[in-house]
């Protein structure tokens, strides 16, 4: 009976031990969404004014005009179309530069596992994951900028490519050799040429991966700032040509913080970033358990 | 070897001369083993775990290739050919094979799965000849009524049994002289294996099998012949009502009484 009883107390304790446990697990949980949630309040409250039309159709203002608007109590004429449409011709160059050589980077890895050249690749894949982007960039200018004589789009999406690779490397890598290896088997045993498992089976089975992948790479450069400063350095009007100066999204807050009057477009350019940050984290969710196998 | 089974008195489709395969160096996973298999039968190779029955059944399409420290030594002729000697992908072709698992591939739809072989080898077909494939394939898996509305869902709809015919399709779509399984029955509940054991019996009228099975009863019902492995080393290779009777071999008997493994 005795023996019984303090049992059951000692039961009872681990109990209540276990609900303490349970419930600061929950709250420390909630604690990391605070900041998160105090960040889409800022930017939501005071970025919605100028969240309009206006901010995708014209291009920034001019230092003077939002001045003379500000005075005469008006709201700030212009947007950022030439950031948005920059961001899109760099992030574009860069994703079209990252996939082939990540996929194919990503294969080798994940196929060759075993070999010390895949095992020296893989770490310095690992360091260049580490790399200040403000370096990236001051690489990215020594070799780009520099020869070309000028800054451009080019050299920012070389930046950026610098600083997706490794993601979609890994990304591509962990996902090809979670695939059971029977798919492999199975498409070689069917006389089928190593190529041709790798493009028909490997990569289409993986697809759901390697495209989460690569879309988190996207939004996790969309907003780099530092090495576009030193490689498309801006531009106050829209440019398409992937050899001339242009701007970003990021650039013009950067640009919209260091000028007083034009201190309003920040908000609203950083809701747009954010919103576009956070569709592709939904689609790349989505992508991901749509195409679980 | 004169009590092996073998119809119409061919010559044997498949030899082995002195095969030996080792994972390491100077420890033979499979030890020296010479067998002639005859067309048209099943031949069953069992033993127990680790006696390298998969081993061998795999040197057959020389899927070690796969992994560079797996080293073949001897002999095989497929029809004549000389497996080791000739390229990978034309072997492959002329012996199917069928996983453990059942692996359809999870994007193609039950169409493509089964015309995989065709696409992976990147041979055109017409609309004609791929209909014809797909209906024959699946017909004689006997999966065709039970598919054929659902043709454009991934394989991996399908239930397991269904699934690892659909992998026997596929395998014999390419139309191979030789269908290797390895354990296929092993993942599979009592009903579907019991399909698939049928399905063997009827295929073998059009190709020869061999099928690696941990289930000596499994051996018993549908194999012509068995060959029992037992430590890489071939121990016995015969008829299979005599050798589950008349065992000539002790080790032989020990097993299939159960004495050990």
């Amino acid at each position: 009976m005795t023996n019984n009883t303090s049992s059951s107390t000692g039961t009872k304790r681990r109990i209540v031990k276990d609900k303490i446990v349970y419930a600061s697990v929950c709250f420390f949980s909630f604690l990391t969404m605070v900041p998160l949630f105090l960040i889409l309040w800022e930017v939501l409250s005071k970025g919605y004014k100028n969240f309009n039309l206006r901010l995708f159709t014209e291009v920034a203002p001019s230092s003077m005009d939002a001045m003379l608007a500000r005075v005469s109590g008006e709201a700030i004429p212009g947007g950022i179309l030439n950031g948005i449409t920059g961001t899109i011709l760099i992030v574009a160059l860069a994703v079209l530069f990252t996939i082939p050589l990540g996929l194919f980077i990503g294969i080798y890895l994940a196929e060759n596992s075993e070999k010390q050249f895949s095992k020296v690749v893989s770490f310095l894949t690992d360091l260049l994951q580490g790399i200040p982007s403000i370096v990236i960039g001051i690489i990215a200018y020594a070799w780009v900028v520099k020869p070309l004589g000028s800054y451009s789009a080019l050299a920012g999406s070389v930046a950026l490519t610098i600083m997706m690779l490794p993601m979609v490397v890994r990304s591509t890598e962990e996902t090809l050799k979670m695939l059971p290896v029977s798919y492999k088997e199975a498409g070689l045993s069917l006389g089928s040429s190593y190529t041709n498992v790798v493009f028909k089976v490997l990569l289409p089975s993986g697809f759901g991966g390697i495209f989460t992948g690569i879309l988190l790479a996207i939004s996790r450069v969309m907003g780099e700032t530092a090495p576009l400063m030193l490689t498309a350095l801006g531009a106050s009007l829209v440019n398409w040509d992937i050899f001339e100066p242009t701007s970003s999204i990021p650039l013009l807050i950067w640009e919209f913080y260091n000028d007083p009057n034009l201190i309003d477009l920040i908000w609203s350019s950083s809701l747009l970033l954010l919103i576009v940050i956070f569709v592709l984290n939904w689609i790349a969710k989505t992508v991901a358990s749509k195409w679980k196998i | 070897m004169e009590n092996i089974t073998n119809i119409n008195e061919q010559k044997p489709i498949l030899e082995l001369k002195n095969l030996s395969v080792s994972y390491q160096p100077g420890k033979n996973a499979v030890d020296n083993v010479s067998v002639d298999i005859y067309p048209n039968t099943i031949t069953a190779i069992i033993g127990p775990s680790g006696c390298g029955k998969s081993t061998l059944l795999r040197a057959i399409n020389r899927m070690h290739d796969l992994y560079p420290n797996i080293e073949t030594s001897g002999e095989i002729f497929l029809k004549g050919k000389n497996v080791l000697e000739t390229n990978p992908m034309d072997i492959r072709r002329m012996a199917g094979m069928v996983f453990q698992q059942p692996n359809p591939f999870p994007t193609m739809s039950i169409y493509d799965n089964v015309l995989s072989g065709y696409k992976l080898n990147g041979i055109k077909l017409n609309k004609k000849e791929k209909d014809e494939i797909v209906e024959q394939s699946l017909l004689s898996v006997a999966l065709w009524d039970e598919v054929k509305d659902v043709m454009s869902k991934r394989g991996s709809f399908l239930s397991g049994g269904q699934q690892q015919r659909l992998c026997i399709a596929r395998a014999l779509a390419l139309k191979p002289e030789l269908i290797l399984l390895d354990e296929p029955t092993s993942a599979l509940d009592p009903i579907s294996t019991n399909k698939i054991e049928e399905l063997l019996f009827q295929l073998k009228s059009k190709f020869t099998i061999i099928i690696v099975t941990h289930n000596m009863s499994q051996a018993a019902r549908i194999a012509d012949n068995t060959m029992f492995m037992y430590l890489g080393e071939l121990v016995e290779y015969g008829n299979t009502t005599q050798m589950f009777t008349k065992p000539k071999n002790k080790r032989t008997e020990d097993y299939l009484t159960g004495s050990f493994g």
